[in-house]
Parts: structure tokens; C-alpha cells; sequence
């Protein structure tokens, strides 16, 4: 019967291990954090591995999470069970189908992982915002609030939607338990085949839609009927909450883990209850059990079915004697009178005295209140705060967790309290996300979960940054069950696996006094002790620290396993922790690198082998003296310099302090300043790119590359350099345009990710020794002084004066200061080098419209921006609106510029003779021309208008002193990845496409998902292996360009700038220049595609080369001027189509999988390729009769096309 | 005519062989040599270097990116399903085993102890005829002596030869000090044939972006004259199998490889620039030869211009550079 078998899983695991087996169709979408349940469905279908009734389920991928419940709307019509797994923004996508699948009575289950919808700012972390917003679709909603009941709700779920027709959704917090790895009891085929009603099935079967038994479905019904039909289906519901309990006791009778549709604990005569719902349940429950355990009448109730909400069921489950109840909402509705949950707890109480069955003789007060939005912090000591509140002084609308100084909602709590947990071990790991620190610990937890009885957790917490990202782990284990849903503060174990994190963080204000510290050290052991700044050994002596030390670093590096520290600091953590002997600990850890790495060949098991047998002999004790010996102190966050919102908000961010800053310190509706990545000194390259001005020819290709705007290119004249600043080395500039003046090439060593790639498209080779080029990648340590200084220096030095670079070509606009700087980004991005050139050319005039995605998470993740500002105060504004809206988006903001440009010409004209200004209000209006020149002239005009409106009085000179700056043309580009413009935003970028105005799309295409962990877009190619594709993309990748260019008046490119960057360069002035709409394809190498980015430019060319992404232009300008308008500038051909796919992993791991099927995409892609160039050589010939150009838009600003047409 | 011989112990009816190459990289083109005539057919090296290499490259850039961001924590599709190994050349071995009745020869090239021993010992598991191991190996290292590396290769040779059943050749490149006293140290480990010679990539450079390139020159005639010394040397001396690879193109070109020792003949160039017919055309044409000149069989021909029975053998030896050097006019 009940199975005690354990394992070792995340709640995403848990919940779409059950789901998998218990359907036969899941259509999917990748949305965080539930993409990992959709990927491990797919994964495990392209195993062929069976689901509960023998079959192989079938997955399908979608365009959007809209596509998906339509997919899955009609899968369980037509018969199936069908099931898909969502969060956030994608669940709101599939609402309008939750009602008809609901208003249907449809056995369905969707999982989800609940998160922040976005509002005022993006969150990918867990609230039930998303949830909340599905609560009037008729769906039952059952919530789980750890992994074990991730697992056995996802099974309840499935069970109770055939008994009872309501479909489910089925949730759990997003992060917290999606991707908290637990030991959990695992539910056996045998213990749902039990479970699970065969003749609900049956039934199910019955009502399928065909032809056999013809009915219709989903008809449209008029006023007579369509109430009375809606009313009909009420018993379903009212019934749901019996079939869900009878179900938990069927399953509890089966697992032996008992659970009801309402849950209490407490004292039984408790007079204050929390009512809380998700993992914050567990937090509340240690809460409850500590004030139980000191006398206090207290007590909880968890909600596990939300939807239906059974009112007497609630009731019942509440103590007689309760006189106070506070609700607790994981989300914020403004303007409601409280958060749902809290209203629905206030309509059982008054409903319990409305209708009779109270248990208790004065109804009870409730009030509500807010915590743990977007996956704050929720900890027993905020819970115990909560349980104060009520004994002290109710109180309605409290939010818990933060400093609210602006209402003054938020409750006091005892940051320092921490309940005792005998018996338990906690330890705490900062890592780098390159170093495989979390794989690592997810390893250790599964050693230690499935080899002992010991049970264990493990939790994660990621930064924004792609590169350079810190993780940090926390893990528990102990002898006794636990839930702990909240971060460890006091561990007895806290490991820094990179020793430059004590700088930057406080990362011994984890550490619990005695604790033991582990650090990774690049140092002999007796010089870790001064090495380390002050403040940290401060720490180490007042907490009475144990301090060892391993060069960890140097032991990786002599094993062959390059900076992958992970398995030779848990092997450490083994042998200082104690949780397990030392041998079985090391026998555990090597049994698991061969598990993971047995199919990657013997010679990775065999570095590995070394890695651990290593460690221990470099692992020291490290003698703390009696006092501190450091005259380093911690560097500050931000420098001195920054402005007063860096300092206080930013700086306090950057430090890992965010969790302090209280409401007042945030702009109430998300805007935020730009120009503040420049504060971040991350200093993460091991190496940097130094310039030897002997040997650089000055083609500026390394500064064009630069994903991160680190490597600049200034021309100056001699007398510019700053004096007292570090001498910097230069060249005379080779040009007319400057002659006379200096040239330098500098790099910006704390802004650097060192990936290289500035060096490899590096042309210049020193002739005696051609391995030097003109940049050579230097250790940062031996020149980070050195290049800090010159780099300060070179800030100082003048920016080039725009209308001065006569050739915007790649050695032109490289020259031109970019205002996207130092993102987040991967090392190596293939995005970033495409939209710093944009800033570079049109920064002070650009409004970007960006679909979410990578561009979106480096362009807008706080605490920083790349974007920036030139000297005058311009630069980029930028926003974000959502995934699937971006085109739409965009346009709104063309079409807000147009009508404010529009209404300041208008205001010109009725105010011109009232200004006296002779030819200035005409030259105003003069059409653009342009150039950089004209943006200075048109700019002085307008400083010269605000002059003499200044004289005049009247409330239309007011509003064109405001209005003024719209007579410069902005610049719109709508940006994105490939998920964005060939899937989720499709319809309304080909929309978009199809007007006439003035917008210009930049498309990142990384043919992946990017952001999400490399899924398959309809942008994939042929062959490619991507998630939801694990053996190879079937078909080959849309050729949006193609669709884009049957319009006939949308100028089209295809680029590639690692290929040919000067042809980047002329696609992004050209299709800046077109007057209607522009769509830009750019080739965008990513770490999806499985090589080291540093190489992103050659395969690029290879790319180019084969004709997998030929080089084209479609001008419909061209058409008037007599030529064809399409121009093909590289068609491939050159090279093989397999020679390019063979350099990347994505391609080539396929060859690993299925050889005969990497030889078929292998020519099918080569195939593509030329059938593709020889319908693009085919238009390319095309002449069109002069004047037959299809209507395009007139010049920006005066537009008036409604769309309508 | 008699064409027949035996290389490794293989009864072949001609010496024409495919060698190593991508002549037979997969079933149907292993068919196609088989129906053009070839006697035997050695497959491409397995490069253990290069398993070791791509599967490195592979955990790279699988797990340099993983577990980093909150919103993956893997960037490629399921990488645990890509098995980094010999499996592909092994299936292929079988594959091309089951296609043809020709001797299938597999080769390899190791670059640990362990790889050598424990890939053939699958290769032999997997129904090689014979083994060709690639002795294919640049020693760059100054560290690294001709007598350790000699000992080295040795000492796979003896440790292969236990572990297989199956014949073994050694494929040799020409630069050994003491190519004759090495061969005599291999053929005492065990080796059942020498195959001279390994043709090395050899780069080149671009002068004008000062890179090199590599890239594989097929081999021409000329190239045969290195391999005819050597043959002429050691067929008296070896009681071992010879064979000649590089610089057979034409029907002279194989009877003087044949001449000087060889058992057989590995063909790869010459199919390569004129296809697999090229077989049976230098087939017929040395029928034709040594018909027209008299000889019974290809065995009788087999050996007589070697060093031991060549009516000058002083001409393989040092003396002929001389005189050369000696009767040089520069008109």
C-alpha cells in the first residue's frame, strides 16, 4: 500500500512528474518559473517513457500561453486529458479559455507555478498575483504549500477534475517551491492507479466531440436562454469541494498523508487564527507551535482549495473561541476594500450568521493584510508580528515584510529573531553562477537525502546579471521532518566560493556565531588572513569564526575541470560539515560525477576523480589571530560621485541590501533613472583587453564587437587630455577628418567580462610576433590599477563632436559615445553589439519599445541600466510592456511622438506671429534632413523658440515651452527577441508591419528562447537541438523576413554584424531612414548554442558564408530609382551549410543523438538555404514600373494613418 | 593472373585496399568500395583525442552557463542524452561489418593508455578483421625522448596485442630516428603488419593575415618514393605484413610498392580524385603488367627489388645522397 520510497526533487519535479503520467497531451509554453514542469514533460516524451495508461504523452509547444489552452481546450474536447503548466502574464493569456473550459464542465488541470504579474515592474519570483486574477473563472483552484504536496495536490487535481467535471489549477508559490529541491515520499504508478477512476475516464471519453456522436459546442445564445443555461452548471460546483475532500481522504487512506479542503492547527481554543494559504502555511505553522509551546491560545488555518470557496467548510475548520482572525494575501489589489482571500474569509464569517452553523456565539474579527509580493521574504519571526498585531491592536490593510513609510501599513517585527530547530543543519554558499556552486549543493542534497535518513532542503537565490551572476545556496538537513519556506539567517556553515565576494557583500552576516567559514582563497594559507578587509575579519573574530581555506582555483586548474570549483568545495563542505563520514561522503560525491558524466565520456569523470581526490590536501586551517591586522576596508558600493538616488537606492541594492530600503525610497509608478550601470563596478574578467597603440591600424572592429560597451574608441586633440590624469597612450589619428588629433583605444576593466571577443575580431598582428595583436586579453589583477586610471582619464577626455563624423561607417560610429553600456549581459552576448550601434547612432533621439526577454532582463533588471545619457542629458528612454504587446506597444509610443510633434508644429503655426521671429518658425518646420548637423541646427531653433516663447504670456506659449522638443524627430524602434516577433507578438508585429508608420524593429534573433533556457521558436533552425526540439528541429525557421517583404513597403534587412559589420552599420542608418515601417533581422549568437562566444563572430561568418542566414536588403525606396529592391549582398554558398553546424553544440549534440538524422537536417538545411536564396535571387531580378512603389509613409510627424483601411 | 596476397593474415585476392579515410563513413559507400572491387577496407581512425575533446566542449558549454539565472537553469536541450564515446564508431564498425563480406580493418588512434587498450579492445568486440592502430602523434613536447616515446608505442602495441584477438598493424610516420630498429621493436611486441606511412596535416600559413591554415593535401606520385625506401628496407628484415599507404595512383606506382615489399596497397587519393573504378582499372593493369612481363603471380613479384635482393641495395642507404650530391651540376 503507502510507499516510503523517497527522492530528492523541486516542486516543479514533483507536481509534473504526476501530471505527466496522468495525461496523454500537454501543449506547452515557456514562461518562469514553470517552464522547468513543460521541459521535463517533454524531456521524458522524447524518452518514450510511458504514462499511466501505456501511452507516450504528446507535447506540443506553442506560440503564446493563449495558444496553448486553445490547444488544450480542444485536446479535451475532442477527448483527451490534456493538461499544460503556466505562471504570470501566460496564465492571464489563457483566461478567456479558462472560462469556456470551465463553462463547459471540463476535466482539465493546469500546474502552476504562481508569480508576480508584472504592474509598476516586471517580477519573475512567486506571489499569487497571477492566481488571483483566474479566481472567477469557474476553475477549483488547490494550492500546495511544499513539494511534497506539489506532488500529491498535482494528483488530488487530476483525480477530483474527472469525479467532479470542475476543471483545476492547480498551484504552489513560484521559486519557493518550484524550485525548492526537498526529500519528498514519492506517489508510485501503483499508488494512481489505484487512485484514479477509470469510469470518470470513461465518462469523460463519452462526451468527446465526433462525428460518430455529433453534438455542438461553444454555441452563441441570446438573452432568453443564455442566463438560465449559465446557472445550470451550479451543482458541479457546489459539489466540487465534497469531491476534492472525499478525494484527499481516498488518497490519505492510500499515502497516508491526510489533507482537507481547510486546514487547522493551532491551540483548540485559540482566539487569534491566521489564515494563510501557499508555503507561507509552513512558515505560520512554526509560528503557531512556538507561541502554542509558551501557553498562547493561537492558531492557523491553511486554505488548500481556494476555488470553490466551501464557506461552511471554513467555518467548521475555525476554533469556536476565535475572536480575532487576520488573512494574510500573497498579492495587492489597489482600490478593493482588502485582498481577495480576506474578502472571502469576511463572506463565510457573515455568512456563517446569516445562515446559522457558527460555531462561535460573536462572530469573529477579521481583518487582512499583505505579504511576501513578488517572492519577499516571509519568515516565523513576521508571522509572530502578525499574531502581536492581533493581540495588540487589529488592524486592517497591514502589510508585513517591509517598511511601508508612505501608508504606514507595515508591521515592526524582530529581524533578529530565529526560532531553535535542534538538531538541524543549516550552511550557506555564495558562488558564481560559472563555477557550478548550486549544482553542486542540488548534488549534495540529493547525497544526502537519498543515502541517509536525514531530511533535507535546498533553496536558491540568483541575481540579475548573466554574467558574473552570484548564487547563493542555502541548505538545510536534519533528523526530523521540516518545512522552512524562508532563507537561512544564522548558519553554522557559510562557504564563499569567490574570494572577491567579501567585498562586495556581507556575506558573514549569515554566519552564526562558532560557525565554520570556508573560503576559497587565491592565496597560500598564510596570507588569506590579511588579504581579507577589515570589516570581515572583524566579523570572523566577533562571531568567533573557524576559518579554512582553499586554494580551489588553482586544485581545478591542475584537475583539467577549468574554473568548475564546485565539486572540490563540496568535497570540502563534506569534510568540515560532519553531516556525513568523510569516505562515504567522497565515495557518494564521485558515485554522482559518474552518474552525471558517464555519458560525456571517461575523461571528464576521470578530471573530475582528480578534482576530489585533491581537495582535501589543499583544504587549511586558517589561524585567526586575536585582533584585526587589515587596513583594506570593504569598498563602497557606489563611488562617491554617484548622484543621491545612486547612493541611497541603487548603491544600498548593489550591496545586497534592497531588503532594508523602505516605500518612500521608490518612485510610486516604476519610473526609474537611467544611466546608472556605470555606478556598477563589477570587475568581474579574469582578463582584460589592453591596447598597444604600436600595432592597432584604427578600424575600431574590437569597439563595434564589445557586447558590453567596454573596449572605446576616442579622437581627441592633444590639449584635450586632462591634466594630473593617468598619461594614456595614443595615436595619431589616420583621417582628414581629424587630422592632428590623438587616437586611443581604452577599455573599461571593472565593466569588462572578459570574454574576448574585442581580441579575436582584432585584424592588427604585430609582424615580428603574429600571436600580439593590436588588444591582447591581460590578467585583470596585473593592470586593473593601471587601466582604472587611464580609463577615468579617458572619460574626461571630450566625447567627438556628432556632426564632425562625416562617415558613419564601422570606423565612424565608434567614435559616437554609446548610451547602452556594461549590461548584464552574458559574456559574449550576440544581442548587446546591435543595440549599443543603435545608441551610437541615434542614442539622444531613441524611444525603445522592448518585448520582454533577455534584452528586457539586461536592458531593465535592477538595480542598474545600461542605458545612459549623453552630456546634454539625452539618451535612450526605454520601456518594457510585456511579451506578447511589444509592436503594439511601440506603435503607441510612434504614434504619442506624431500627435505631440503634430500638435507643437500646430502650436508653432498659430503663435508665429506672435513670436516676431522671422524665418525661425519656417526653418522649424522645414522637413528633417537628418544628418547630425541638422539634429544641432533643429536643436538650437528650438533653444531659440523657448527663448521667445519665454516673452510671450499665453497659456499656448506655456504649452509649446513643453511641447517644443517634439519638432526633433525621435527615433522608434520596437525591439525583441525571436520569441517576441516570430511567436507570442507575431500577430500584432505583422499588424504593426502592415501600417505605415514610422517604427523601426530590431529583431535579437537568437533563434531560441533565450531568456527562459533555450526553447525552440519558430525562429529555430532546421536541425537545431532546443528544448521542446531535444532531437532536432523538424522544420526549418520561418523566413519572417520573406513575409515581411510581400507588404512590398516595409524596408527589410538581414545582418549579421560578426559577418559583415559595415553592411550592420548602412541596414541601421537605412532602415532608420526609411519613412514607413522597418523590420531589422539581426544574427545573434548566444550561450544556447552551445560554444564559447568568444568564436561568435567566425561563426557568424560561417552563418553568412553557407547561406543559413544570407545578407539582404529590401529598400522599396529602390523601386523609383529604377533598381530591383531587393539586394542580396552575401547569398552564401561558400562554404558548407554542415561545416557551420558542426561548431555548435545545439546542432552537433543531434549528431551524438541520431548521426543518420544530423546528415538528413545536415543537407535538408543545405537544401533550405539554397531553395531560400533562389527565391530571394528570384525577386532580387525584379524591376517594378517607376512610380509602382507600394504608398509609403510621409515624413514622421505629420502621419494620419488611422490603421483603419 | 594471380593477384592474390596476404596482409595480417587476410587472404585477399589483390593487394588494392581502401584506407583510412571517409572512403566508407557510412554503410552505403562501404558497399559501393566493396562493389568496385576493393580487397579489404580500413575504416576512418577513431581519435580518441577528439572524443575526449567535443565531449569537453559539449560539458562546457552545457554547464558553464547552468544553474546562473533564476530563469533557466540550463540553456541547452537535455545534453544528458548526447553520449560522448566510440558507440557511434563502434555502431558504424558493426554496421559496415554486417554490409560487406570484404575484411573490414578498423584503426585507431589513442592518446591514453587506457583509450588505446580499452577502444580496441571494443573495436575488437565489435567484429573488426583486424586493427590498424595510428601511431599519428607529434612530439612537441622537449621533455618527451624518442626512447620514451618509442617505449611508449611499444608497449600499446604488446598491451593491444593481449588484449585482442585479432590481427594488428601499426601505421608509422617516417620520422623515427631508427625506423628499422623501431619497426624490429614493434613487429617483438606483437605487430602483425606496418603500414607505411601516416601522411600528417601539414599547415601552411597566410602571409597575408599571418594565420595558418591547415587543411589535408592529397597525396601525389612522388610521395611514393619515401615509402618505397622504407618498404625495400624492411621487407627483408620484417617477417611482419607491410603495407603501403600515400602515393599510389597509377598501376607502376603499386608494382613498385609491391616490388619493395608491400603485402598490399591502400588506396585513398587516388579514389578520392577519380572514384572507386580507379580499383579495378590498376587491378587489370597490373594483371596486365605482369603478364606482359612475364611474371606467374603478383607473390612472385612480391619483395624483389628489396633491400636484401635488389641488384643495388646500397642505393636505399645513405651513399646514393651522396653521389647524388657529389655528380650535381648546377647546368
Amino acid at each position: 500500500m503507502a510507499t516510503t520510497r523517497t527522492t530528492t526533487v523541486d516542486g516543479n519535479e514533483a507536481a509534473a512528474a504526476v501530471a505527466y503520467r496522468l495525461s496523454e497531451i500537454a501543449a506547452i509554453y515557456p514562461i518562469t518559473p514553470s517552464s522547468a514542469m513543460g521541459e521535463l514533460a517533454d524531456e521524458w516524451a522524447a524518452k518514450n517513457r510511458p504514462n499511466l495508461f501505456g501511452s507516450v504523452p504528446r507535447i506540443v509547444e506553442m506560440q503564446s500561453e493563449g495558444g496553448a489552452a486553445g490547444a488544450v481546450h480542444g485536446a479535451v474536447q475532442a477527448g483527451s486529458l490534456a493538461v499544460t503548466f503556466t505562471a504570470s502574464q501566460g496564465l492571464l493569456l489563457m483566461i478567456p479559455t479558462m472560462y469556456k473550459l470551465a463553462g463547459e464542465l471540463t476535466p482539465f488541470v493546469m500546474h502552476v507555478a504562481a508569480r508576480t504579474v508584472a504592474s509598476h515592474a516586471l517580477s519573475i519570483f512567486g506571489d499569487h498575483s497571477d492566481v488571483m486574477a483566474c479566481r472567477q473563472t469557474g476553475f477549483a483552484m488547490l494550492c500546495a504549500a511544499n513539494v511534497q504536496e506539489a506532488q500529491d495536490f498535482a494528483a488530488i487535481a487530476h483525480l477530483a477534475t474527472l469525479r467532479c467535471r470542475v476543471p483545476f489549477v492547480h498551484f504552489f508559490d513560484g521559486f519557493r517551491t518550484s524550485h525548492e529541491v526537498a526529500k519528498i515520499t514519492v506517489l508510485e504508478d501503483d499508488d494512481l492507479r489505484a487512485l484514479v477512476d477509470p469510469e470518470a475516464i470513461a465518462a469523460h471519453r463519452r462526451r468527446a466531440l465526433t462525428p460518430d456522436r455529433p453534438v455542438l459546442r461553444g454555441s452563441a445564445q441570446n438573452p432568453d436562454v443564455f442566463f438560465q443555461a449559465r446557472e445550470a452548471c451550479q451543482p458541479f460546483h457546489d459539489a466540487c469541494p465534497e469531491v476534492v475532500a472525499s478525494t484527499m481522504r481516498a488518497f490519505g487512506e492510500r499515502t497516508g498523508r491526510s489533507y482537507a479542503p481547510f486546514s487547522y492547527h493551532g491551540h483548540e481554543r485559540a482566539e487569534r487564527v491566521v489564515v494563510v494559504m501557499g508555503s507561507a502555511a509552513e512558515t505560520v505553522r512554526s509560528a503557531v507551535d512556538h507561541l502554542v509551546a509558551h501557553g498562547e491560545k493561537v492558531g492557523m488555518l491553511q486554505v488548500r482549495l481556494y476555488r470553490p470557496f466551501a464557506q461552511q467548510l471554513l467555518v467548521q475548520a475555525l476554533p469556536a473561541c476565535v475572536r480575532h482572525i487576520a488573512v494574510l494575501d500573497r498579492t495587492k489589489e489597489p482600490g478593493a476594500p482588502a485582498e481577495p482571500l480576506c474578502l472571502d474569509v469576511i463572506a463565510a464569517v457573515t455568512a456563517a450568521g446569516r445562515d446559522g452553523g457558527a460555531p462561535w456565539a460573536a462572530a469573529p474579527q477579521v481583518v487582512g493584510g499583505r505579504y511576501g509580493l513578488s517572492g519577499k521574504e516571509f519568515t516565523p519571526a513576521m508571522a509572530l508580528a502578525v499574531f502581536t498585531m492581533l493581540q495588540q491592536q487589529p488592524r486592517h490593510g497591514f502589510t508585513v515584510g517591509i517598511v511601508d513609510d508612505v501608508s504606514h501599513s507595515s508591521l515592526a517585527w524582530d529581524q533578529d529573531l530565529e526560532l531553535p530547530h535542534p538538531g538541524r543543519k543549516e550552511a550557506v554558499f555564495f558562488g558564481l553562477g560559472a563555477d557550478g556552486t548550486v549544482g553542486a549543493n542540488k548534488n549534495s542534497i540529493k547525497i544526502l537525502g537519498e543515502t541517509t535518513d536525514l531530511h533535507a532542503q535546498g533553496f536558491f537565490v540568483y541575481d540579475s546579471k548573466k554574467s558574473g551572476a552570484v548564487t547563493i545556496s542555502h541548505l538545510r538537513f536534519g533528523p526530523e521532518h521540516f518545512e522552512a519556506p524562508y532563507l537561512i539567517t544564522r548558519a553554522a556553515f557559510v562557504a564563499c566560493h569567490q574570494f572577491g565576494f567579501l567585498d562586495k557583500y556581507d556575506v558573514l552576516e549569515l554566519a552564526a556565531p562558532g560557525a565554520t567559514l570556508l573560503l576559497n582563497a587565491p592565496f597560500p594559507p598564510e596570507r588569506v588572513w590579511d588579504e581579507l578587509p577589515v570589516e570581515v575579519q572583524q566579523q570572523i573574530l566577533a562571531r568567533r569564526l573557524h576559518v579554512f581555506a582553499i586554494d580551489a582555483a588553482a586544485v581545478a586548474r591542475d584537475a583539467g575541470v577549468g574554473n568548475r570549483i564546485n565539486t572540490i568545495m563540496q568535497v570540502c563542505y563534506f569534510a568540515l560539515a560532519e553531516v556525513l563520514p568523510r569516505d562515504a561522503a567522497i565515495a557518494s560525491i564521485k558515485a554522482a560525477i559518474e552518474k552525471s558524466y558517464a555519458k560525456k565520456g571517461a575523461e571528464i569523470v576521470r578530471r573530475n576523480f582528480a578534482a576530489v581526490d585533491a581537495a582535501l590536501a589543499h583544504l587549511h586551517p586558517i589561524v585567526v589571530p586575536e585582533k584585526t591586522t587589515a587596513s583594506r576596508h570593504r569598498p563602497p558600493a557606489v563611488a562617491a560621485a554617484a548622484p543621491d538616488f545612486v547612493q541611497r537606492v541603487t548603491g544600498a541594492m548593489l550591496a545586497g541590501k534592497g531588503e532594508l530600503l523602505p516605500c518612500s525610497a521608490f518612485p510610486p509608478d516604476g519610473t526609474w533613472p537611467t544611466d546608472t550601470a556605470k555606478w556598477e563596478k563589477r570587475a568581474i574578467a579574469a582578463a582584460v583587453p589592453v591596447w598597444d597603440a604600436a600595432i592597432c591600424i584604427q578600424c575600431n572592429k574590437c569597439t563595434l564587437m564589445c557586447p558590453h560597451a567596454a573596449i572605446r574608441a576616442k579622437v581627441y586633440p592633444p590639449e584635450a587630455a586632462p591634466a594630473g590624469g593617468a598619461e594614456l597612450p595614443f595615436q595619431q589619428w589616420r583621417g582628414e577628418e581629424f587630422a592632428g588629433r590623438r587616437y586611443t583605444i581604452q577599455v573599461a576593466p571593472d565593466d569588462c567580462t572578459g570574454c574576448g571577443l574585442c581580441v579575436q575580431v582584432c585584424p592588427a598582428k604585430d609582424k615580428q610576433n603574429p600571436r600580439h595583436k593590436a588588444i591582447e586579453m591581460t590578467p585583470l589583477r596585473a593592470v586593473q590599477a593601471q587601466e582604472r586610471a587611464r580609463f577615468e582619464t579617458f572619460l574626461a577626455l571630450p566625447e567627438v563632436d556628432r556632426t564632425t563624423v562625416t562617415k558613419l561607417d564601422v570606423r565612424g560610429s565608434q567614435l559616437l559615445q554609446p548610451l547602452f553600456e556594461f549590461s548584464g549581459a552574458c559574456a559574449g552576448c550576440g544581442e548587446t553589439p546591435y543595440l549599443k550601434l543603435l545608441t551610437q547612432l541615434f542614442g539622444d533621439r531613441l524611444l525603445i519599445a522592448n518585448a520582454t526577454g533577455c534584452s528586457s532582463i539586461y536592458g531593465g533588471n535592477l538595480p542598474t541600466t545600461p542605458y545612459a545619457k549623453d552630456g546634454n542629458g539625452r539618451g535612450p528612454a526605454w520601456a518594457n510592456s510585456l511579451f506578447e504587446d511589444n509592436a503594439e506597444f511601440g506603435l503607441g509610443m510612434r504614434l504619442s511622438v506624431d500627435a505631440l510633434g503634430s500638435r507643437a508644429g500646430k502650436l508653432l503655426h498659430n503663435l508665429a506671429s506672435a513670436l516676431q521671429a522671422d524665418t525661425l518658425v519656417a526653418d522649424l518646420l522645414e522637413p528633417a534632413a537628418r544628418s547630425e548637423a541638422w539634429f544641432v541646427e533643429q536643436r538650437a531653433r528650438v533653444g531659440a523658440l523657448r527663448d521667445r516663447l519665454a516673452l510671450l504670456a499665453t497659456p499656448e506659449a506655456r504649452e509649446l515651452e513643453l511641447l517644443a522638443d517634439y519638432l526633433v524627430p525621435k527615433s522608434v524602434w520596437l525591439v525583441g527577441g525571436d520569441g517576441w516577433a516570430f511567436d507570442i507578438g507575431y500577430g500584432g508585429l505583422d499588424h504593426v508591419l502592415s501600417l505605415s508608420h514610422d517604427v523601426n524593429v530590431l529583431v535579437l534573433d537568437t533563434e531560441v528562447y533565450s531568456n527562459t533556457g533555450g526553447q525552440a521558436s519558430k525562429a529555430t533552425p532546421l536541425g537545431a537541438a532546443a528544448k521542446f526540439a531535444a532531437k532536432g528541429k523538424a522544420v526549418d525557421k520561418k523566413d519572417l523576413g520573406l513575409m515581411a517583404i510581400h507588404y512590398g513597403h516595409v524596408f527589410v534587412a538581414s545582418v549579421a554584424i560578426g559577418a559583415q559589420d559595415a553592411h550592420t552599420v548602412r541596414v541601421l542608418r537605412e532602415a532608420e531612414a526609411h519613412p514607413g515601417p522597418s523590420l531589422v533581422i539581426a544574427y545573434s549568437p548566444c550561450i544556447a548554442h552551445g560554444y564559447d562566444l568568444v568564436f561568435g563572430a567566425d561563426q557568424q561568418k560561417r552563418a553568412v558564408q553557407s547561406g543559413v542566414w544570407p545578407l539582404f536588403r529590401y529598400d522599396p525606396a529602390q523601386i523609383d530609382r529604377g533598381e530591383p529592391p531587393l539586394i542580396v549582398d552575401v547569398p552564401g554558398g561558400r562554404q558548407s551549410v554542415a561545416e557551420y553546424m558542426r561548431n555548435e553544440a545545439r546542432f552537433a549534440m543531434v549528431e551524438k543523438i541520431d548521426p543518420a538524422g544530423f546528415r538528413r537536417y545536415a543537407a535538408g538545411a543545405q537544401q533550405a538555404a539554397v531553395r531560400r536564396m533562389a527565391v530571394y535571387q528570384h525577386i532580387a531580378q525584379l524591376r517594378f514600373p517607376h512610380g509602382t512603389a507600394a504608398p509609403a509613409a510621409t515624413a514622421a510627424g505629420t502621419k494620419t494613418d488611422t490603421g483603419k483601411e | 593472373m594471380d593477384l592474390s596476397t596476404t596482409y595480417l593474415g587476410l587472404q585477399l585476392p589483390h593487394p588494392f585496399i581502401a584506407g583510412a579515410s571517409p572512403l566508407a563513413d557510412n554503410v552505403d559507400r562501404a558497399r559501393a568500395l566493396e562493389d568496385a572491387g576493393v580487397a579489404a577496407i580500413v575504416l576512418r581512425s577513431l581519435f580518441e583525442e577528439q572524443i575526449d575533446a567535443e565531449a569537453l566542449a559539449h560539458h562546457d558549454a552545457a554547464a558553464s552557463h547552468a544553474d546562473s539565472h533564476g530563469e533557466a537553469t540550463t540553456y541547452l536541450a537535455d545534453p544528458a542524452a548526447c553520449v560522448f564515446g566510440p558507440e557511434a564508431y563502434l555502431e558504424h564498425l558493426h554496421a559496415v561489418k554486417q554490409a560487406v563480406g570484404v575484411p573490414v580493418i578498423a584503426s585507431l588512434n589513442g592518446y591514453t593508455y587506457g583509450g588505446w587498450i580499452d577502444y580496441a579492445r571494443r573495436i575488437a568486440a565489435a567484429g573488426a578483421d583486424a586493427l590498424e592502430l595510428n601511431l599519428y602523434y607529434v612530439a612537441t613536447d622537449p621533455a618527451e625522448s624518442a626512447d620514451e616515446l618509442e617505449e611508449n608505442a611499444v608497449d600499446i602495441v604488446r598491451d593491444v596485442k593481449h588484449t585482442v584477438g585479432i590481427p594488428v598493424a601499426v601505421k608509422l610516420s617516417p620520422f623515427y630516428t631508427s625506423l628499422a630498429n623501431f619497426a624490429h621493436q614493434l613487429e617483438a611486441a606483437g605487430a602483425d603488419g606496418l603500414v607505411l606511412f601516416n601522411r600528417f596535416f601539414e599547415p601552411d600559413i597566410d602571409v597575408e593575415n599571418l594565420e595558418v591554415r591547415t587543411h589535408m593535401e592529397m597525396s601525389r606520385s612522388h610521395e611514393l618514393l619515401l615509402r618505397l625506401r622504407w618498404l625495400a628496407i624492411l621487407s627483408g628484415q620484417r617477417s611482419c605484413s607491410l603495407a603501403v599507404s600515400g602515393g599510389v595512383h597509377t598501376a607502376h606506382d603499386a608494382i613498385k610498392a609491391v616490388m619493395c615489399g608491400a603485402h598490399c596497397v591502400q588506396l585513398v587519393a587516388a579514389m578520392m580524385r577519380s572514384g572507386t573504378g580507379v580499383v579495378g582499372e590498376l587491378r587489370a593493369a597490373v594483371a596486365a603488367w605482369l603478364q606482359e612481363h612475364g611474371y606467374e603471380s603478383l607473390r612472385q613479384m612480391r619483395g624483389s627489388m628489396d633491400l636484401s635482393r635488389s641488384p643495388d641495395p646500397k642505393a636505399y642507404e645513405r651513399g646514393n645522397y651522396m653521389r647524388l650530391l657529389q655528380t650535381y651540376r648546377s647546368d
